[in-house]
């Protein structure tokens, strides 16, 4: 409280300076102080919600998943048993395996993808990027069920896929892509390509404005090509935009139940299941309400070690 | 710009005259574009066709429609409920938009002016949020509003958004904020005006560009919100329109067409928000991102 009535304004944007120094002249500056319990007024209600609707639920689920409970009937202590479960069933661990290999779809490709194109336009003088960049975002609008639903069609039997394999004289290769046990992983995987690699390609081209058109004109003043241009200046400039990328579209791909559960909805088989699917199944209808929790906390915990990691090297940026 | 074409660096070789890479980059940069584009808009062409077909048509990839029936909009807005579930979605967002901006204004507001103990902790506190999954918050949810009777109801899901949006509106208000001149502020308050009077009478009226995107990023999030209703709304009535769409996708055989129409129809009005606000939206999703 004492600090709150001394710290005037004028001492905000100095909060380093030592208390004595801050103390005399705020003091006698500022007659009246706002006291603490104002700002908690504006805070009120945004922290109440937010703990009451998100925070308490997240703990509550971390509370169920030391029990054996099927939503019905009375739960039983069952203590780190679920959690055991989670590490070792082999239905769960294939849905870690799955949410790893969309990484790579829903991350690694769109964020290639987006520093290729983006080197590659970088370049050179853009007109009409508004339009560009208006088309690039359109998938991050689209509801995913819609987005579901359209691919769904895409790589249907008599879809755009297999039109155009039989077009190129491929037609053996031809298939329902979603319904494959070899394919339907990947196929879903390149729809989460699609809907972040034009996002990838707009943060990059945007972090490229901020670097100095000269860097690349000495560069090549120096004889560097472009694919020295591009591992040696575009990647190591763009590092805080590569890193939000990253946080952006790692989480999209651990958190992706929509799109697989209006694709998919984990099949066939359990070809393509992922925590969130086995979540939504195992408590809403599996009766397994405590092991659904214990994924669901491991899968926040996991979350909130990549993305402290991924701020981490936001900030470590020189 | 002073390493001009007539600079020492050129002996080396490669810069004098536009090499063949360059003019392969000048033609290739609007190529790689059009690329991306046509990747992003293919996938919309046979949705768009088919929602055109006869109805009872199977589908037909990249051919163009034989001919323009409309009729499957009616169909898909009267007989399949999509009407209705579009009211539904739209009552929904009345509620959390504003609402959220508004409290995330008054939350940001206080972040960002004024001094007092733990705000700090209290930020961190807001932006852990950022991370958390509705995974991990949706099944104490069920059965905790179930138990309250809000499960089933509009209610019940309007309050769970306007609570999962407040990290990020706290944040993006309390860096707004504090990018606005303290001088406004120090004036007003040697004016003698409260603390509400300032936010209201002085910050907000300056703020309506970050108000805006705020609004536009809430309703787009609010519109494609699809794993909190499926599981707290199970009441077809009371549904959202993505919702719907989940279920009626999950329906025995649909028809292609029909179904073509009722995805056209729930994608719409987010689509149009879109276009008209694009600025705001595209904005608001890179400085948001970039920012935390």
């Amino acid at each position: 409280m004492a600090a709150n009535r001394l710290s005037g304004p004028v001492a905000a944007g100095r909060r380093e300076a030592p208390p004595i120094q801050r103390r005399l002249p705020a003091a006698r500056r500022r007659p009246r102080r706002r006291p603490a319990s104002a700002a908690l007024l504006y805070l009120a209600p945004a922290v109440l919600l937010y703990t009451l609707f998100t925070v308490l639920p997240a703990l509550h689920t971390g509370y169920l998943s030391l029990f054996d409970w099927d939503g019905v009937t009375l739960p039983s202590f069952a203590g780190l048993g679920n959690y055991r479960l989670v590490f070792a069933d082999p239905q769960l661990r294939a849905a870690a395996v799955h949410a790893g290999t969309l990484i790579i779809f829903f991350s690694a490709l769109p964020i290639l993808f987006g520093l290729v194109g983006a080197a590659l336009v970088a370049r050179h003088r853009r007109r009409g990027m508004g339009f560009v960049r208006t088309v690039l975002f359109l998938p991050q609008v689209v509801p995913l069920v819609a987005v579901g639903i359209m691919w769904r069609w895409v790589y249907a039997e008599d879809g755009v896929v297999n039109q155009v394999l039989r077009q190129a004289g491929l037609g053996e290769a031809a298939q329902a892509w979603l319904g494959s046990f070899d394919w339907a992983l990947l196929a879903v995987g390149l729809i989460g390509t699609w809907v972040v690699s034009g996002l990838c390609l707009v943060l990059f081209l945007s972090g490229t404005q901020r670097i100095d058109r000269e860097i690349y004109e000495a560069s090549r003043m120096d004889g560097a090509g472009p694919v020295r241009e591009f591992v040696s200046i575009t990647v190591p400039l763009l590092r805080p935009e590569i890193a939000v990328a990253l946080s952006i579209t790692v989480i999209a791909a651990l958190a992706s139940f929509d799109l697989i559960y209006t694709t998919t909805g984990g099949g066939p088989g359990n070809s393509t299941v992922v925590p969130g699917i086995l979540i939504y199944r195992l408590a809403f209808g599996g009766g397994a309400v405590g092991l659904a929790s214990a994924l669901a906390v491991v899968l926040t915990a996991v979350i909130f070690a990549i993305v402290l990691t991924l701020n981490r090297l936001i900030r470590e940026v020189p | 710009m002073s390493a001009t074409k007539t600079g020492p660096g050129q002996h080396r070789g490669h810069g004098r005259r536009p090499g063949p890479g360059e003019v392969a980059g000048r033609i290739g940069a609007p190529v790689v574009l059009a690329l991306f584009m046509a990747a992003v808009i293919v996938p919309f062409l046979p949705l768009l066709s088919a929602a055109v077909q006869p109805a009872g048509t199977p589908l037909t990839g990249l051919e163009l429609p034989r001919g323009l029936h409309l009729e499957n909009f009616a169909g898909a807005w009267v007989t399949a409920g999509f009407g209705s579930l579009l009211w539904s979605s739209v009552l929904i967002a009345l509620a959390v938009v504003p609402a959220s901006v508004f409290f995330a204004s008054l939350a940001g507001y206080a972040l960002a002016t004024m001094n007092f103990r733990g705000r700090e902790k209290i930020f961190a506190y807001l932006l852990l949020g950022l991370a958390i999954p509705t995974e991990v918050t949706v099944i104490p949810l069920y059965y905790d509003l179930r138990a309250i009777g809000l499960t089933n109801t509009r209610w019940g899901l309007v309050l769970v958004e306007i609570a999962a949006f407040m990290p990020f509106g706290a944040f993006w208000m309390r860096s707004h904020f504090s990018t606005m001149p303290r001088a406004l502020i120090e004036a007003a308050k040697l004016d003698g005006a409260s603390s509400w009077r300032i936010l209201w009478g002085v910050l907000m009226p300056n703020s309506r560009p970050a108000v805006t995107t705020l609004g536009v990023l809430y309703f787009v999030w609010c519109w494609n919100q699809f794993m909190l209703p499926l599981i707290l709304i199970q009441d077809p009535a009371q549904r959202t329109a993505p919702a719907g769409l989940g279920f009626f996708t999950g329906q025995y055989n649909v028809d292609v067409p029909l179904l073509a129409a009722a995805t056209v129809i729930v994608i719409a009005p987010v689509v149009l928000v879109y276009l008209f606000f694009q600025r705001h939206f595209i904005r608001g999703v890179l400085d948001g991102a970039l920012k935390g």
